[in-house]
């Protein structure tokens, strides 16, 4: 039985995922990255590896992925998470056209074909607007935990209107609303509304095919995923394994260098080359 | 996919090696990155001695600058966009866009107008040397930003701006019609402009207008652009004869400074000469081209070199580029003068150029269309920047016209000409890597179909 790993180094986690010759998770790990990046690297593999029970023989090819893709200085090749998330979201809902991510500091719109081909992608541009950063700025200006953040949003009842796009100035705002006796929830639904509409934005860019796979970190959030729903007026595709999605790409990037350098050693390498 | 041990850098060195031996044996290849820089600081240096020496000179712009009138009067010709975009390839753009907003100039202001904006506050200090004050400035309306800049150097210096004013294309399908009614009256119309030009020349200069000097120098930029068309088309070859890019930019820096100047037609002869025999030998931009790009935009100066690099070290290189359109001034159109009726033929010539080089800002999707084949394109990379709307804020059209229509990968990838700030060079790398990446995978199911 052949094992390949996928390890995705973000700016806020690092995660690590293995799969089986069949390209199913067998284990996988989640890490904060913090300033060693290195470390955060090898400290996740490692512990997809041992809760999997395998030596590292036994996981013949890792590919990194993400920001600190180059820093995962024990893998054997590298492949962006704009390729990685529209893979893992092909092999994880088959029908997925479009791929919405949302991460610690960017959000993604890919369009890809049903091979898991990137057929077209968007990012937001230079700016921590519409991402994961974003709730979290919210999140400190309003002493709230990020795993509260989606339940509280949920139960808005008269949900103010977020207008800033910047991060920064988010945090102010809300504050502002604050001042007028506003009450969390209703504050919190805003800035998700707002970071929905922004992501929404950068779907239609690449231009929005049924099924939507909502991937990244911020999938943990239920009401994010509701929030994009609403906006987009159709259901996204979520899983337990969404936060995973571009180390489960990069995992079966490195099987498929496995199965083909098996095929033929020759032409699997004039491949690569 | 990137391998941990690809030998990019190894395949760049050999790359160098092999323009150094093929240039030390026949001592022709790599002749126009040569000559073409040892011009440009001739040009360079005697504008520093102009400005040493309190002398006369014209401030003009890539798009119609009217070499052909001012080089009749002996008027040494300053471009402040090209005095601009050195700044930030010599990387030092950042301090002068921070003296200009200092002084009171948005961050959203076009990065060419700011920076020389400081070198005009810094008494025309360069990195090239000392840049000539103005006697006048003559511009198109070709670029919006134009008008307001050169009324900048109205107020500094009180001389006098001159806009010939090129009515654009009337139809977007028709683009290239010069025999319909309107434009015999727009050539017209130029034509009378052209002569108010001549008389403020002769005004500035105290010189009398020498109609036979006019047509000696018409005559020398016929040569460049009968080069330059020619060029640019012999890129179709494979492999590509020259990056678009970083070669295209020092080429064109010849076309500009040297329009209507011997030394110009002369280098373009022999850049032909250059590049027809690099078809012949096979000699092409990079060793091992992989993938045919045309860059749409103006270029990221802040990383000049590096930006090529982020799509060399995948074997991409650049063929051809709107840039060379556009910032020639439509000298792409090989448009020749008619020296038996030069200032008829001038404005005509106008009209041609300068159109082409508006359209080649805004619409410049048909005549990419128009290349996808010739030129065996695999990708267009779109570079919207922030600093200059005008050639920005037609790519996403243009992108989504030729996305629709035709099966080529393209990619929106969005910085600066000027302002490092907003250049992030690591999300860069992120978008052209996933590229790349798309354009291999596209490539294989091509080749497996």
């Amino acid at each position: 039985m052949a094992y390949s790993a996928g390890v995705d180094v973000g700016s806020t986690q690092t995660k690590a995922v293995i799969v089986n010759e069949e390209g199913t998770i067998v284990s996988r790990a989640l890490i904060d990255t913090g300033a060693n990046v290195v470390l955060a690297a090898q400290n996740s593999f490692n512990s997809a590896r041992e809760d999997a029970g395998l030596s590292e023989q036994e996981i013949e090819y890792v590919i990194g992925t993400g920001y600190g893709r180059y820093r995962v200085t024990f893998g054997n090749a590298q492949v962006t998470e704009i390729s990685c998330h529209g893979r893992g979201a092909v092999k994880m809902f088959p029908n997925t056209r479009t791929v919405v991510d949302m991460g610690g500091q960017d959000t993604k719109a890919i369009r890809v074909s049903p091979t898991g081909e990137i057929l077209d992608f968007c990012m937001n541009d230079k700016c921590a607007a519409g991402t994961g950063r974003f709730l979290g700025a919210a999140a400190a200006a309003l002493d709230i935990p990020l795993d509260q953040l989606g339940p509280t949003a949920l139960r808005h009842k008269h949900p103010v209107r977020i207008s800033t796009t910047c991060t920064v100035f988010a945090e102010s705002e809300v504050l502002s609303w604050l001042g007028k006796g506003k009450k969390i929830e209703d504050i919190l639904w805003g800035v998700h509304q707002s970071m929905a509409t922004r992501s929404a934005a950068l779907l239609r860019r690449v231009g929005i095919e049924s099924e939507v796979t909502f991937t990244g970190g911020v999938t943990k959030n239920t009401g994010m995923v509701q929030a994009l729903e609403d906006r987009l007026e159709l259901k996204v595709n979520v899983s337990d394994d969404s936060h995973y999605m571009g180390a489960l790409g990069a995992a079966l990037f490195a099987l498929d260098h496995i199965l083909e350098s098996r095929r033929s050693p020759q032409e699997s390498a004039e491949k690569s080359a | 996919m990137t391998n941990k041990n690809d030998g990019t850098t190894e395949a760049r060195d050999k790359d160098r090696a092999k323009a150094k031996v093929d240039g030390a044996i026949d001592g022709i290849v790599g002749r126009g990155n040569r000559d073409g820089a040892q011009l440009f600081r001739q040009w360079f240096e005697e504008l520093n001695q102009t400005a040493e020496s309190g002398g006369q000179s014209a401030y003009v712009f890539v798009m119609g600058s009217f070499n052909e009138i001012l080089k009749t009067f002996d008027l040494p010709v300053v471009f402040p966009e090209i005095n601009s975009l050195q700044t930030a390839v010599r990387r030092v753009s950042h301090e002068l866009l921070s003296e200009a907003e200092d002084y009171g100039y948005s961050p959203d202001i076009c990065g060419y107008v700011k920076a020389d904006v400081a070198v005009q506050l810094r008494g025309g200090e360069h990195p090239m040397g000392k840049i000539p004050k103005p006697s006048l400035a003559v511009y198109t309306n070709a670029c919006n930003t134009y008008v307001k800049w050169a009324e900048i150097w109205e107020r500094m210096y009180d001389i006098p701006v001159f806009t010939i004013d090129v009515p654009g294309s009337r139809d977007v399908h028709d683009m290239a019609n010069t025999s319909s009614g309107h434009f015999e009256n727009d050539r017209r119309y130029v034509e009378a402009q052209i002569h108010e030009l001549i008389k403020l020349c002769e005004k500035v200069t105290g010189k009398k207008f020498d109609i036979d000097k006019l047509r000696q120098i018409m005559g020398y930029a016929n040569d460049i652009s009968v080069s330059w068309k020619r060029i640019l088309e012999l890129n179709k070859n494979k492999p590509s004869l020259f990056n678009a890019l970083t070669d295209g930019t020092i080429y064109l820096g010849v076309a500009n400074g040297f329009r209507g100047d011997e030394a110009g037609a002369t280098y373009f002869k022999e850049l032909v000469k250059e590049m027809e025999y690099k078809a012949e030998h096979g000699i092409g931009a990079i060793t091992d081209e992989k993938y045919r790009l045309v860059f749409v935009g103006v270029p990221c100066y802040p990383i000049f070199r590096r930006f090529n690099e982020l799509f060399s070290d995948w074997g991409g290189t650049f063929i051809h580029s709107t840039y060379l359109w556009f910032a020639s001034g439509g000298a792409n159109c090989g448009f020749e003068y008619d020296l038996k009726n030069p200032i008829a033929s001038l404005a005509e010539g106008t009209l041609v150029s300068v159109r082409d080089a508006m359209d080649s800002m805004f619409h410049q999707d048909r005549a990419i269309e128009g290349m996808l084949k010739d030129y065996s394109v695999d990708g267009v990379i779109y570079h919207p920047i922030k600093s200059c709307r005008t050639v920005s804020t037609g790519l996403a059209d243009g992108r989504r016209y030729l996305t629709d229509k035709h099966d080529i990968a393209t990619l929106f990838l969005e910085s600066d000409m000027m302002d490092r700030r907003v250049v992030s060079e690591a999300q860069m790398k992120n978008r052209v890597d996933a590229f790349f990446e798309g354009l291999a995978s596209r490539r294989r199911h091509t080749q497996s179909a």
